[in-house]
Parts: structure tokens; C-alpha cells; sequence
């Protein structure tokens, strides 16, 4: 082992390198990315930071907002209303997909193809839909109110609970399978051996083995719902969130200062939880050897079928909703006039299809632009080490943890600016599109720095040892390795861009609407079957670009398979575009 | 202290503006003119084919809220004004920015048609009015059958115990047709009352919405009872099928109008001025009496349903009280019923 | 010995040619953080000559051999290349080949297209390259294999595949990171081999880094032994074997038998236990300083030879270990209970010993094979 020796004098500083241009293109390639992340992360948010200590005229006032913030009942109650509602539908979410998930995954029973894909749909629609749904089946004049003549009294926390609960669904799911499917058989083999009993074995094995995929799952639903703005905005009556408090702050009464100041407070627990939940992931690795055996599901004729009678009921309840939606989104006017129209679908009252061919062309130039950034950057930083390597990964796992409204009314103070050039990315389709890569950014970014350190360090050295500048190797090597890595990162870049709202509400401009954004729109103006038609295209189009993108990865694999077995692991965890 | 960064930033300006060049500008070879409007967005529809028609040479890029959010976007937007054109939003607001300078007075070829009451007082005038809208009650029958609701009246029969929960209306902030409501009764029964009227008022609130059509419309989807909206959303719901029946409150409607007017921006824009031009035209105003019992060029028919002479129906509005006045009840009305 | 020239044994680079040596490293220092990995080394490597970097894990000598590429860059020290400064060149200006530990084969590219990797930047016409590599694989006998993909070849022929990569550019010099430590015992003798012939062969001037003591006595022109980031010795690896210069060489390299000894008034002798014994001639430091003798297992004499020779000692028998051509006695030294020695013995002489476990077994220490270490190396 080398030693520590003091005595000697070794220079701190190594011999440098004549700079070659393929250096000098790396630096600047480095330099590139630290100023599009600087620029489009940390400035904003600086500035977030910086108007929340202002007041509306731009004098320094140092914490006052918060103190107003905290003192008016009113605003303030949006805190504990917050939080409120994001425990509860956390614990009803993981609750209801842990069980989900075990019977998906430690079970035999018929269908769990059917149920795992039912179970995804609400990844395909803006969270604001399930809220609709909602109002459609237990409003005051919904179909279940008028069924049964009992109205639950769907506005308000119970509302934004039930619709959050069915919009983070399928990403507990994944979460939790995931846990549950990294187990070691031999554990409950020593179990069974020692004669422990089916509800000790639950405990004792079980639960110990899955405990940081639950926490995980717990936190992912905990900020989902605490940033979500879209369920709370059309389901929430009179209740509010911070979320929406932002948007009224902000749209409504253009209070940018206390927009800021909401928005710095919310930032905290979403800080907290991404910070925690990291924690937890780093120690999970060392958690299922290399050794493990798969757990092979064994017959169990009763838990089987009233795990399948449970799953049933769930899938049938996330297609329901969905199918009001659709069959909303068809009828003359529900529910008094049931005739079946494509009326709703003309949108002759919003810019018609310009919205939707907005989003899809946003949501196409985030998948190439945030892959090509995303995937570039991540080589950047984990090939060629540094000094700014390890600032430039906090960086990029940073924006997970900023609330989309929070990254939209930043990106207000930094562009919009009159007279600074800035001001030029206004209103355009490209910060749109910049917006929605950074919201989404972190995840792909680990994805991509997962798939670089899987290759083998040397192959840059390689290339460089025989002269071949370092972006061939990059293009006819790294490239091509990762190439099932980076389909899943632009794909979880479409869809994820395709539904968002929260990231672009504050942003879209004449010209420039968005599909969720008009939903949003449209509800607020009361035209819900509209909301619902665009709702419906909406999930429809991320339906296909998923289908698409399954063809486009079966065809990679095979054309891999020849030189690699193991070209799709990692591709299961982002496969369905969930996981922010 | 120094807003952080900037040097850095204008370093980097460059590369950023690049990109968005590339994204933003597909060429312009139209003459292109950005319109805020709260008009209702069915209408927008059917004046958007006119316009067309009308203008072929033009590019309009138009932004829809409801009354309070586009006014607070655009007073927000004054050190970097991105509109040309306010078209159809509440006068009282107009009046507003206005005051606030943010208006470049001009008179739309045509202005002799319109109603003095049409117009600002100024000449050449900062805004022009095309219609008036009104505050007006929608009634859903099936459901106040179930409920037991008798058909309200009046604004005072709002406030009978009965209503409480089954009762929506806009949200003063946000909507110009909340806010109309809010004024009329003010000016009405003088401040003390009225505060008083709207505080009962508050305990058989269901929600206040954002915009102004949306009470009528959940009214007509039956998810409430009776919502507080305007005229037309009532008309318009009821044609489509939906059982609502419009009251107009015995009091007097509270009412607005809707305006256009040319901005500062929209001031060095040739093209704004043809909108402006067309947006008084007797082709508009023939769309906008479709819609409306009064706009601001007289002698075109009433839609069916309204009444035929609205001066019997509303409660007059006094425009500069209700401008001047605007921030001051709105924040009272936040701080008493802001949940 | 560090931050000096290795002893004149091994020669100064002016004594072997007039030439300046393919590689020359002066003063090379790395630390990495506040850990030293590197303190001033400083070796030759002649041309065409085959120099092993050999050390356990951790002395340096990867760290070294990337100094050498321009993949680390040193804290102080020059490397040259044929007489040139290279310190300041990235990797791609200093014209190596070279091998990793993992072979870092592009598994998306068939076995020809990796050997081609780095000519087809070379503005090289088409079929000369196709002529290259084919010169190439039939060099490391895989021709057959050319568009294979890498996952589909066994280790050692993806070993093989990783050194005609290296070598088709025709580099001067040729750098390998334990190349065979990831292979099984027989691919790794019979690579040891191929390697070596090929070397031969083409001439070329070749740094190997490895851990494996056998590996580099069997493969090197030079060892240089490496430890703690400082070169304990340089020398052929006759030299290595039998004239250790420290404790350390001496354990790393082959097997040693180690017995703790304290000086004796006369020079040259010291005692062990209760007996005297003398030792090839060497240190002489003052009486009662501690010492270690070192001496090989098939250095030991027994059997006839002994029966009145120097240093006779009689130990006995406490373990038999049948290691197949010879087997290995475990001898305790006269007053010990565990054994202190161990001795090859070939399978004839063992019945003419008549050795079995708890028998007493006379033997010779040789003298001249009986090395002596201060304790403090």
C-alpha cells in the first residue's frame, strides 16, 4: 500500500500537459456544460432566493416576506395543508402499490402483465386529469353521487388525496417491484428451514429486504405530491397547497415576491427528502450480494386469488378513470345530453391543435436536446475527471429537488429582464423546452453515469494511446454501448415533458401553448369535456411514442445481443419514463 | 447588494441566445401583433375566422386568461411589454393601465359609430368599449329540484340559509366578472353594507373560481347549484343543453364592458392599429352582438334571451370608483375571505 | 537506494549502447492527495529489452507504468522517450501500445474492427488495413476469429486480441497492465510463452506491470521490484533470485526460509538459539544486533552431503507437504515446537532420508547460500 511520508517534499501541482486541441476541445465542451448548467440551475435559483428577500418594488427587506408569509393565516395555511395531504397519500400510495407489487412480483397469479400495464397508464396524463376524473365520478353531480345519492365531498384534501394517490401509483409500483424483485431466495429458504411461519417471514425477511425501496417509494410520492400543482388546482376547491399558492400568488395576483417566497419554503422539503433519499439509495447497493439467488414464486391458491381480487379492483378502478375520461371527452354534453360526438375533439375555442403539435414538438426537441446534454454531459464528468467534476454532479443532481413551479417563476426572473439578452428566450418554444430538460434532468443523468461506469474505464485510454481523438472513440464506442441507455433516457425525456405542467405553466406564451397547459386553461374556463378530449390525446400520444419507443428498443437489443447480454438491465428502471 | 452573477451571465448570453434563436424564429415574413384578450374563448373562435378573412397579412399570436390574470400579466410585463393589442377586457381594468401610462391613445378609424358611453372621455380616446356584460345567476333546475332550492331572485335571497354550499361565483381577483359583482354592490349598498351583504354571502360560498364563465359552467354540469357567473356563459349553457335557467338579479346587475386598447408597445406596430381598426368594424360588431344585448355601435339585433334594453336591468357602473378602488377591495376581499 | 541511479550491477544506460534508452525515467514522483504513490523513481529500459514492473498491490508500479503513458500526470520527475522529454506530451503524442489488466476491448466491435481501431484514423488506405490486421491476428493466431465479437471469445484469446490491438500501429514501445492476472492458470503459462516469443520476435521494447513474482522472472530481461512507491531492486531476474538486495525482495521473490538471528562477536557468524552458524559474507554489525538469515528451501542440504558439513544443524520433521515432483518438509530448529524451516525434497531422496513426521532430520546450511538482512530493511 502506498504510505503517507511526510518527510519528502512532492509538489503539490503535477507536470502539466502542452494543451493539444482534442484538451483544449474537452475543456471547452466541460466549460459548455458548466455554463448551461450554471445558467439554466443555478443562476435562476439565486434569483428565486435573491426576489423572495425583496419586496414588489425591489427593496431589500431582508426576511420580511417570510415573516408575512408565516403570519397571514390565510397564505400560511397552505403549509400544513401541504404537508397534510402529501403524508396521507404517501402512506395510502405505498401502501396500496406495496401490496400491488408483491402480488406482481411474489405471486403466480394470472394477469400481472395485464395489471403491471394498466397500472402505468397514469404516467401518461398530466396529474391535473386524474383530478378531473374525479370531479366527473364523485363530484356533486358525478356518477357515483348520482348513483348512489352520497356525495363524499370529493372537493378539497380528500379530492387532491384520491386523484394524487392514483398519479403516483405507478411510480411506487416500479419503486417497490424493483425492491421486491432484488431479494436473495436463499433467505426465505433459511426462513422456512427454521420453521418460521409465513407472517414471521413477512417480517422478518420481507419487510427488512424491501425497507429502502419502501423509503424510497415514500419520498418519491412525498415531493411528487408536495409539488404537484395540477391535482390541487381543479380538485382543490377552496383548499390550498403551496403549489397552487404559488400559482395564485403568481398568475393571479402577479405577486412575484411572495410567489418567491412560497416557492423557497417549498423547496425545503422537496431538499429534504431528495437528500434523504439519496442517503438511502447509496446504502441499498450492498443489500443483495452478487451470489443472491431470484425468489421463484411459489403455488398458493388463497393469497393468489384475493391478491388477484385486490389487484383487479385497482386496475379496474385506474382504467375507470381513465375511461370516464374518454367517454367524457365523447358525449354531447354530460350528463344530460349522452349523444356520441367528436365535437369536444375540434377545440375550435383554444388554438385548436396548435397546443397539442406544440407539445409534441417541445416534448421531441427535450428528447434529443436533454439526451444529446444530458448524456454528453454525464461523459464529461465521469471520463474525464476534473477539478470541476465533482461541482458539475451537484449540479446536475440538484434540479430533482426544485418543484417545477418553483423552476418556472425562476426562470421568469431570469428571462424575463428587459433589455438584457436573456430577455431574447422569452416566450420562445426553447425555454420551454429548456425548463422541461432541467426538471427532468437528474434522473437521466444518473442514468447515463450509471450506464458510462458500467464500460470500462480504459477505453478513452485506449483510443488516446492510439492517437484516436477522444470523440470518435466517444461516437463509435461509448455511444453504441449505451445506446439502450440513452433510448430510455429520450424517452423518459418525451413523455415526461409531454404531461408536465407545473415546469411550464408560468412560461407558455402567445404561441407557444402546451397540451397540459390548455387542459389547465380549459377547466379553469369550465370547458371540462374539452379538458378531457385534450386529456385523452394527450395519454393517446404518449401511448404511441412508449409503443414506438418499445419497437425502437426491442430492434436495439437484438442488434446488441451479439455482443452483449446484459445490454437491458438498467433500461427496466426508466423503461416506462416514470421515476422523477 | 448586486442581483448574483451577472457578469457571468452576460458571458454566456451568446451561446443561450443562439439556441433560442434557432428555436424561436421561424421567419417572420408576416406582419405579426400580440393580442391579450379575456374574451371568452368560444367567441374568440368564431371572431377569429372573421379576422382572418379580414386580415390575411397578419400573424396573431393572442393570449387568453380571464380578466384579472391577463391584466396582472400585462401591468407585470410593463418594463418589457410583450403585448400590442388589449382586446376585450374589462374597462374598469383598462382604466387601470391607463393610469398606470401603459396605453398609447388611439382612435380606431370608425370611431364616430360608437356609443359615447363606448369610449374613454379623452380624445383621442385610450380605450374604445365593444360590449357590455353583465353579472347574472345560473340556475340549475334538476339540481335545485333534488336540493329543494327555491329560484333565487335577488342577490339578497343569495344569502338565505339554504344556499349554503350549493352557491359558486369568480373569484374578484382573477375574474372580471367577480370583480363587476364585487363593485356593483359596493357602490350599491355603500361600503359598510356591502361588506356586510358579501360577508353572509361568504358563508354559502361553495368555491370561488378563477374565471368568471366557470361557476355557470359547473352550474350546468350540475356540480353546483347555482353559480354567480355572466350573461352569456347562462345563454350559451342553457342552448347546449344543460337545465339552467339565468336569473338577473331584481337589484340591478352589476355590469362592465369589454374594451380594446392599443399599448405602448403596440404603439410603433402598424399592425395593431388594423386589428384595432377591425375589431370596432359593423363585421365585428355584428359577431359581438350575437353574444350581446349592447355593443358599442348601436342599432344591431339582441340575442334571443336578453333583455332588449339592459339599462332596465343594471345597476350603473361608476368606472373610475370601481378603477381606482380596484386594489383596495380586492385586498379587503382577500384578507376577509382569502379561506 | 531511491533518488539514485540502481547499482552498477544493473549498468547505466551509456554502458549498454551509445543509444539514449527507449524509456528513461528520472526523479518520477505522484502523490494523490496526501498519498504518496510514487517517490522519485528513477530506471532505464533499453530498446528491445523486456522490463517487468514487479510489486504486491498498491507499491506503484501501475501508477508508474500510467506515469510512463501520460495517463497520470507525475508531480515531479521526467519521463524520456529515446532521449526525448516526453512529460509534457498527452498520451496520443508518445507512441506506445498498450494493454490493460481488462483488455478494455470494444465489445461493440467485431475482433477485426478493434485491431483496425487505430490505423483508421491514420488516413490509411482501405485494404492496407485489412492486410494489417490480418498480418496481425495471424501473429496472435487468430485470424480464424476476425469477426467474432469480443463477448464471444475466451479470455485469453481476448487477451490476445487486446495485444494486436496494441500493436498495430506499430508502436515503439509496448506497455501491458497485468495482462494475464484476469486468466486461469494454464491459458496464463501458455500466454506467458506467446507473449514473451512475440516480443522477442518483433523486437519490441515492452513494460510489463505485474504481481506475480513467477510471472516476471519467467518473462523479463529486468525486474525491477517495486514496494511502498520506491524500486527496491533492479536486475535480471537471476539476480533478483539469488541476490536479493532486502528483506523485502527477498520475500517477494520466490520462496525464502527466514530465521531470526542475533550477531556474534566474530564477523560472519551469528547465532541461532544455541548454535553458531556462518553466513555469506556480508554486513558486519556489532554483536547482539538482531538479524534475519534467508535461505532457500532447495538451497537446504540434506541427506549424505551433511554429515560433516558447516552449519550442520538437526532439526526434526513436524509436517509433510506432498507437492507432487518434490516434497516439502515443515522443520523445526532444535528447541522450537513449530517449524521455523521448510526444505524441497525430490521424491528418490526423501526414501534415502528416511523422512516421516517427528523423525530428526540432520541438514547443512550453506554458507554461501545463507543470506543475512538487518532487521530494520
Amino acid at each position: 500500500m502506498a504510505v503517507l511520508r511526510a518527510d519528502r517534499a512532492i509538489p503539490d501541482s503535477v507536470v502539466r500537459h502542452r494543451l493539444d486541441g482534442e484538451t483544449a476541445l474537452r475543456y471547452l465542451l466541460i466549460g459548455l456544460f458548466g455554463l448551461f448548467l450554471y445558467l439554466f440551475v443555478l443562476y435562476p435559483m439565486a434569483k428565486v432566493l435573491w426576489r423572495s428577500l425583496l419586496d414588489n418594488d425591489g427593496a431589500f427587506v431582508g426576511l420580511a416576506n417570510y415573516v408575512r408569509y408565516f403570519s397571514t393565516p390565510a397564505i400560511a395555511a397552505s403549509i400544513t395543508n401541504s404537508l397534510y395531504v402529501s403524508v396521507v397519500a404517501m402512506v395510502v400510495t405505498v401502501f396500496l402499490a406495496f401490496l400491488y407489487a408483491y402480488a406482481l412480483t411474489r405471486t403466480l397469479m394470472p394477469w400481472r402483465g395485464v395489471f403491471r400495464v394498466v397500472a402505468m397508464l397514469p404516467i401518461f396524463a398530466p396529474s391535473l386529469v386524474q383530478g378531473i376524473a374525479f370531479v366527473y365520478i364523485f363530484g356533486n353531480n358525478g356518477i357515483w353521487t348520482r348513483l348512489t345519492d352520497i356525495n363524499i365531498g370529493v372537493y378539497g384534501a380528500k379530492g387532491i388525496i384520491m386523484a394524487e394517490v392514483f398519479y403516483c401509483f405507478p411510480h411506487a409500483m416500479l419503486i417497490l417491484i424493483a425492491a421486491l424483485t432484488a431479494t436473495d431466495a436463499r433467505l426465505y429458504d433459511a426462513a422456512s428451514a427454521l420453521g418460521a411461519s409465513r407472517l414471521k417471514t413477512f417480517r422478518t425477511v420481507t419487510l427488512p429486504g424491501v425497507k429502502y425501496g419502501l423509503m424510497s417509494a415514500c419520498f418519491v410520492v412525498f415531493t411528487l405530491v408536495i409539488t404537484d400543482f395540477g391535482a390541487p388546482k381543479v380538485i382543490g376547491g377552496k383548499f390550498s397547497v403551496m403549489a397552487t399558492e404559488i400559482y395564485n400568488q403568481v398568475v393571479g395576483q402577479q405577486n412575484f415576491t411572495m410567489g418567491a417566497t412560497v416557492s423557497v419554503v417549498l423547496l425545503i422539503p422537496a431538499l429534504v427528502a431528495f437528500v434523504v433519499d439519496r442517503l438511502i439509495q447509496r446504502r441499498q447497493y450492498a443489500l443483495v450480494s452478487s451470489s443472491a439467488k431470484p425468489l421463484e414464486p411459489r403455488k398458493n391458491p388463497l393469497a393468489e386469488w384475493s391478491l388477484f381480487a385486490y389487484c383487479f379492483l385497482i386496475a379496474a378502478s385506474i382504467a375507470a378513470v381513465y375511461l370516464v375520461i374518454l367517454v367524457v371527452s365523447l358525449v354531447e354534453r354530460w350528463p344530460y345530453r349522452l349523444a356520441f360526438t367528436l365535437k369536444h375533439y375540434a377545440f375550435d375555442t383554444v388554438g385548436g391543435y396548435t397546443p397539442l403539435l406544440n407539445s409534441v414538438y417541445v416534448s421531441a426537441l427535450t428528447a434529443v436536446g436533454g439526451t444529446a446534454i444530458v448524456f454528453i454531459g454525464a461523459y464529461l464528468v465521469e471520463k474525464w475527471r476534473t477539478r470541476a467534476s465533482a461541482p458539475l454532479y451537484a449540479l446536475s443532481l440538484l434540479p430533482v429537488s426544485i418543484p417545477g413551479m418553483v423552476l418556472g417563476l425562476a426562470y421568469i426572473f431570469t428571462f424575463n429582464v428587459p433589455g438584457s439578452l436573456l430577455n431574447r428566450l422569452y416566450g420562445t418554444l426553447a425555454i420551454l423546452v429548456i425548463s422541461n430538460l432541467i426538471h427532468y434532468f437528474t434522473v437521466p443523468f444518473l442514468t447515463a453515469t450509471t450506464s458510462l461506469r458500467q464500460m470500462d474505464a480504459e477505453f478513452e485510454n485506449v483510443g488516446s494511446s492510439m492517437g484516436v481523438p477522444f470523440y470518435k472513440t466517444f461516437w463509435r464506442v461509448t455511444v453504441p454501448i449505451a445506446l439502450p441507455s440513452i433510448i430510455a433516457i429520450s424517452m423518459y425525456f418525451f413523455l415526461n415533458a409531454m404531461v408536465t405542467l407545473s415546469a411550464v405553466v408560468f412560461l407558455v406564451a402567445p404561441g407557444t401553448e402546451l397540451a397540459a397547459v390548455a387542459v389547465l386553461l380549459m377547466d379553469d374556463a369550465g370547458d371540462t369535456a374539452q379538458a378531457a378530449a385534450m386529456s385523452v390525446l394527450i395519454i393517446a400520444t404518449g401511448l404511441m411514442v412508449r409503443f414506438a419507443y418499445g419497437g425502437l428498443m426491442r430492434g436495439v437489443t437484438r442488434r446488441t445481443q451479439a455482443w452483449t447480454a446484459t445490454a437491458t438491465d438498467q433500461v427496466a428502471l426508466m423503461g416506462t419514463g416514470s421515476l422523477k | 447588494m448586486r442581483r448574483p452573477g451577472n457578469r457571468l451571465t452576460t458571458l454566456v448570453l451568446g451561446a443561450a441566445v443562439l439556441c433560442g434563436a434557432a428555436l424561436a424564429g421561424p421567419a417572420l415574413a408576416k406582419d405579426t401583433v400580440v393580442i391579450y384578450t379575456a374574451i371568452e374563448s368560444e367567441q374568440i373562435t368564431e371572431y377569429k375566422k372573421a379576422y382572418e378573412k379580414a386580415l390575411p397579412n397578419l400573424e396573431v399570436k393572442m393570449l387568453r386568461f380571464s380578466t384579472g390574470d391577463i391584466s396582472a400579466r400585462f401591468m407585470a410585463e410593463k418594463d418589457n411589454m410583450q403585448a400590442d393589442v388589449i382586446w376585450g377586457v374589462a374597462a374598469t381594468n383598462t382604466l387601470i393601465f391607463k393610469n398606470a401610462g401603459l396605453l398609447e391613445a388611439y382612435a380606431p378609424k370608425g370611431l364616430e359609430r360608437v356609443q359615447p358611453l363606448f369610449r374613454d372621455k379623452a380624445n383621442p380616446p385610450s380605450w374604445v368599449g365593444i360590449d357590455i356584460y353583465m353579472s347574472a345567476f345560473c340556475v340549475n333546475t334538476e339540481v335545485a329540484k333534488k336540493k329543494n332550492l327555491p329560484t333565487p331572485a335577488s342577490w339578497g335571497d343569495l344569502t338565505k340559509p339554504v344556499y349554503k354550499g350549493h352557491l359558486v361565483m369568480p373569484n374578484p381577483h382573477s375574474s372580471g366578472t367577480g370583480y363587476l359583482s364585487v363593485a356593483s354592490i359596493l357602490q350599491r349598498m355603500g361600503e359598510t353594507e356591502g361588506w356586510k351583504y358579501l360577508d353572509a354571502l361568504h358563508q354559502n360560498m361553495a368555491e370561488y373560481t378563477k374565471s368568471g364563465s366557470k361557476p355557470c359552467k359547473d352550474a350546468a354540469a350540475g356540480e353546483r347549484a347555482i353559480g354567480v357567473s355572466f350573461e352569456y356563459v347562462a345563454l350559451e349553457m342553457k342552448k347546449k343543453g344543460s337545465p339552467i335557467e339565468m336569473v338577473l338579479p331584481k337589484e340591478g346587475s352589476g355590469y362592465d364592458m369589454e374594451a380594446n386598447a392599443l399599448t405602448k408597445k403596440g404603439a410603433k406596430n402598424p399592425a395593431a392599429k388594423a386589428f384595432l381598426d377591425w375589431a370596432i368594424s359593423n363585421e365585428a360588431m355584428a359577431l359581438y352582438a350575437k353574444y350581446f344585448a349592447a355593443v358599442g355601435v348601436a342599432g344591431f339585433p339582441v340575442p334571443e334571451g336578453l333583455p332588449k334594453d339592459i339599462s332596465k336591468v343594471v345597476y350603473p357602473n361608476d368606472f373610475d370608483w370601481s378603477a381606482k378602488n380596484r386594489d383596495r377591495i380586492l385586498a379587503e376581499w382577500q384578507k376577509r375571505y382569502a379561506k | 537506494m531511491t533518488g539514485s541511479w540502481p547499482s552498477g550491477r544493473s549498468g547505466t544506460p551509456s554502458s549498454v549502447a551509445s543509444r539514449p534508452p527507449a524509456v528513461e525515467l528520472d526523479g518520477i514522483a505522484k502523490k494523490f492527495g496526501e498519498v504518496i504513490a510514487l517517490e522519485s523513481v528513477s530506471l532505464w529500459v533499453g530498446e528491445g529489452e523486456f522490463v517487468c514492473f514487479l510489486g504486491p498491490s498498491g507499491c506503484g508500479k501501475t501508477t508508474l507504468l500510467r506515469v510512463i503513458a501520460g495517463l497520470e500526470r507525475q508531480n515531479a520527475g521526467v519521463v524520456r522517450m529515446r532521449g526525448c522529454d516526453v512529460s509534457a506530451l498527452p498520451p496520443s503524442e508518445r507512441n506506445y501500445g498498450i494493454v490493460f489488466q481488462s483488455y478494455a476491448l470494444f465489445p461493440n466491435l467485431p475482433v477485426a474492427r478493434n485491431v483496425a481501431y487505430g490505423l483508421e484514423t491514420r488516413r490509411m488506405p482501405r485494404a492496407e488495413i485489412e492486410r494489417r490486421v490480418d498480418e496481425l491476428l495471424d501473429l496472435v493466431h487468430l485470424r480464424p476469429h476476425k469477426r467474432r465479437y469480443p463477448a464471444q471469445l475466451s479470455g485469453g484469446e481476448q487477451q490476445r486480441v487486446a495485444l494486436a490491438r496494441a500493436l498495430a500501429p506499430s508502436p515503439s514501445l509496448l506497455l501491458l497492465d497485468e495482462p494475464l492476472s484476469a486468466l486461469d492458470a494454464r491459458v496464463r503459462q501458455a500466454l506467458r510463452v506467446e507473449i514473451k516469443a512475440l516480443q522477442r520476435r518483433l523486437g519490441i521494447t515492452t513494460i510489463m506491470v505485474t504481481h506475480d513474482q513467477e510471472e516476471a522472472l519467467t518473462m523479463a530481461d529486468r525486474i525491477a521490484v517495486m514496494n511502498h512507491g520506491v524500486v527496491e531492486q533492479i536486475g535480471s531476474p537471476v539476480e533478483i533470485y539469488t541476490e536479493p538486495s532486502s528483506l523485502f525482495v527477498a520475500r517477494f521473490v520466490g520462496h525464502m526460509n527466514f530465521i531470526r538471528a542475533t550477531a556474534c562477536e566474530r564477523p560472519g557468524w551469528v547465532r541461532v538459539g544455541s548454535v553458531e552458524l556462518r553466513h555469506r559474507p556480508g554486513p558486519t554489525p556489532p554483536a547482539g544486533t538482531r538479524l534475519t538469515l534467508a535461505i532457500r528451501p532447495e538451497e537446504i542440504l540434506i541427506g549424505p552431503a551433511v554429515r560433516d558439513g558447516e552449519n550442520r544443524i538437526v532439526t526434526r520433521i513436524c509436517a509433510m507437504q506432498f507437492l507432487g515432483a518434490f516434497t516439502r518438509l515443515g522443520l523445526a530448529l532444535p528447541g522450537d515446537t513449530g517449524p521455523t524451516l521448510e526444505c524441497d525434497v525430490a521424491v528418490n531422496a526423501l526414501a534415502e532420508v528416511g523422512a516421516r513426521e517427528g523423525a530428526e532430520l540432520p541438514l547443512v546450511l550453506n554458507p554461501e547460500a545463507l543470506r543475512v538482512f538487518s532487521d530494520g530493511d
